[in-house]
């Protein structure tokens, strides 16, 4: 197997090739210019798309300043504006859609990984969950509207009628309301939590499993003390997937919330979103009202960021630990 | 706690108390039977050594002493197989209590993802360990020569170790539970030559206080650590598929100089296939 030594014939060829006109190698040149242009225009959009909010919001960035976070005006007759309502309104509402989709997101997520049923039955049930996430939102504000709230409504005046000395629950069930819609959030957003835990819990390492279980513990104990824990990053990245996509939904709020104005601290009083103020208000608003709604944008843009920048974070420190 | 004394039917090699005894086994994945009509016997504070070719069965025998098996569907034992003179089979024994007792380090090193101390302490958690948490992990790592190299690091996470001390941390954590035997599936095969010296030594040790059974592809490491060995082979079956089964059970000296079968001998000394 011994190779002849390299002629200087061989090497001539190699440099001569290299100065020839070949298709082959035009066409490689030509795919990796244009795909660096796509990529290269991924980020001019975005670039784009945040000079062009903080251009429209600069007149209210400049009439309001930073009050505009701290107050709850928002009078397009005397051009008074500020988001405290809408910022108080996204983030409780998807907080407390995660609080629904989190338990119930993670234990399916859970109980679609074990060998609980057979993997006939798990399927379809996976895939099912999958559809829940092709349903547009504005059937989920549809069904909202006619289905959910109506049949909801007994449970939260009950609930009003027994623990309406807490604050939260203190005013009657209104049709539309922050409570009822973090619900139909939580469902919306469910099937990002079930999903990417559920990938997550599938690809640990069945060694795991089996050492766990070797030391005598029990199913309970090995998902609780050993699977979930492994797991954590990749189940805490759906999450806050999840919770970016709850402070982003627009239709479902707008057409649940009742975009009310102001802060109430019961859960079941009508309230506001970010992107259901500026859905509800973007047709007719101009001027410095315009201006205030792409300001709101504007701080909902950096709301999102920073929750996908700690996804980010903590799925990358997930896979240093993988 | 008492042993029954030997009165087998089969010719066994033991001499002294059976931990395990394996009554004409055999094991089946659904219809397919991977292992057939295995007589066995395993004595108390020995270590018997598991060889054989791929695919003879060895593991998944191995894997029926302490139920871990019930973890793939549409396996099934037949035959009986009896710990300290209790049917483990018997509907109405808990798997997670036989675990418990019969402890297991796998082929490659599995660690959890946690702290080298929690990795210890876990099954003295899960089994309701009142005593000296401190103190157990550190006879644990003690035990399984792992101390000294890891003392000053037990917040760290087992996953930040040499593939060899993993594993050492994963006997480790075995011996924390205080089994009467271990389980050993091929402990050294992701291991480097040097590891696995100590892995062995260990073993060696480990021997006074334990009963061990260790499957090996290797021969020289069963030559070197177990008092018994048992010889397995595949054979085709009237199906076609292949089954294990157990060709030769002696002491492990005898296996190596003196084997009766024609197919240990031809194993052995490497005439195999």
């Amino acid at each position: 197997m011994t190779s002849p030594p390299i002629t200087a014939h061989q090497t001539e060829n190699l440099i001569d090739s290299s100065q020839k006109f070949n298709p082959t190698r035009l066409v490689d040149r030509i795919f990796k210019v244009l795909s660096l242009l796509l990529a290269l225009s991924i980020g001019f959009v975005l670039l784009w798309i945040t000079y062009s909010l903080l251009g429209i919001a600069f007149p209210a960035i400049a009439q309001f300043n930073l009050g505009f976070l701290t107050s709850q005006a928002w009078d397009p007759v005397q051009d008074l504006y500020g988001a405290l309502p809408q910022i108080y309104g996204t983030i409780v509402s998807s907080i407390i859609a995660l609080l629904f989709a989190v338990p119930l997101g993670v234990g399916v997520a859970i109980f679609l990984s074990e060998n609980f049923l057979p993997q006939k039955i798990l399927t379809p049930i996976a895939f099912l969950v999958e559809l829940l996430a092709a349903i547009p939102s504005v059937v989920y504000g549809m069904w909202g509207i006619f289905v959910f709230i109506p049949f909801i409504l007994p449970v939260l005046q009950f609930i009003h009628q027994l623990f309406g000395w807490i604050p939260l629950f203190s005013t009657s069930p209104s049709t539309r309301q922050m409570f009822a819609t973090a619900m139909v959030l939580a469902i919306m957003i469910l099937p990002t939590i079930i999903a990417i835990s559920r990938d997550t819990m599938v690809s640990l390492s069945p060694a795991l499993r089996q050492g766990a279980y070797g030391l005598g513990a029990t199913r309970w104990e090995t998902i609780t003390r050993v699977l979930v824990p492994a797991g954590l990053s990749g189940i805490i990245g759906s999450v806050m997937l999840a919770l970016g996509r709850a402070l982003g939904e627009t239709m479902a709020a707008a057409m649940l919330i009742g975009n009310a104005n102001r802060i109430n601290v019961s859960l079941f009083a009508p309230a506001s979103t970010i992107s259901a103020l500026i859905a509800n208000q973007f047709g007719e608003a101009s001027g410095l009202q315009r201006s205030a709604l792409f300001y709101q944008a504007l701080i909902l843009m950096i709301i999102t960021l920073i929750v996908n920048m700690l996804a980010e974070v903590i799925v990358s420190r997930f896979q240093q630990v993988e | 706690m008492t042993n029954p004394s030997i009165e087998t039917n089969h010719t066994s090699p033991i001499h002294g108390d059976v931990v395990i005894r394996t009554e004409n086994v055999s094991i089946y994945y659904g219809s397919f039977q991977a292992v057939r009509n295995v007589f066995l016997d395993i004595p108390k504070n020995r270590v018997v050594a598991f060889i054989g070719p791929s695919g003879c069965g060895k593991s998944t025998l191995l894997r029926c002493y302490n139920r871990l098996n019930d973890l793939i569907p549409g396996a099934r034992v037949e035959g009986k197989i009896t710990y300290q003179g209790v049917d483990l089979y018997d509907p109405k024994v808990d798997p997670v209590e036989v675990r418990r007792r019969i402890g297991m380090v796998f082929q490659r090193p599995n660690p959890f993802p946690k702290s080298i101390y929690e990795n210890i302490a876990f099954g003295a958690r899960v089994n309701g360990f009142k005593g000296d948490l401190d103190e157990l992990v550190e006879r644990s790592l003690r035990g399984a020569a792992l101390w000294d190299e890891v003392k000053d690091k037990l917040k760290e996470s087992g996953l930040s170790l040499s593939g060899g001390q993993q594993q050492r941390l994963c006997i480790a954590r075995a011996i924390a539970i205080e089994p009467e035997v271990i389980l050993m599936d091929e402990p050294c095969s992701a291991l480097d030559p040097i590891s696995t010296l100590r892995v062995e030594d260990l073993i060696n040790e480990l021997k006074q206080q334990f009963t061990i059974i260790i499957v090996t592809h290797n021969m020289q490491q069963a030559s070197r650590v177990a008092d018994y060995t048992a010889f397995f082979n595949a054979e085709a079956g009237e199906t076609g598929s292949r089954f294990g089964y157990l060709v030769e059970y002696a002491p492990t000296e005898q296996i190596f100089n003196a084997p009766q079968q024609q197919a240990t001998q031809d194993y052995v000394s490497g005439r195999f296939g």
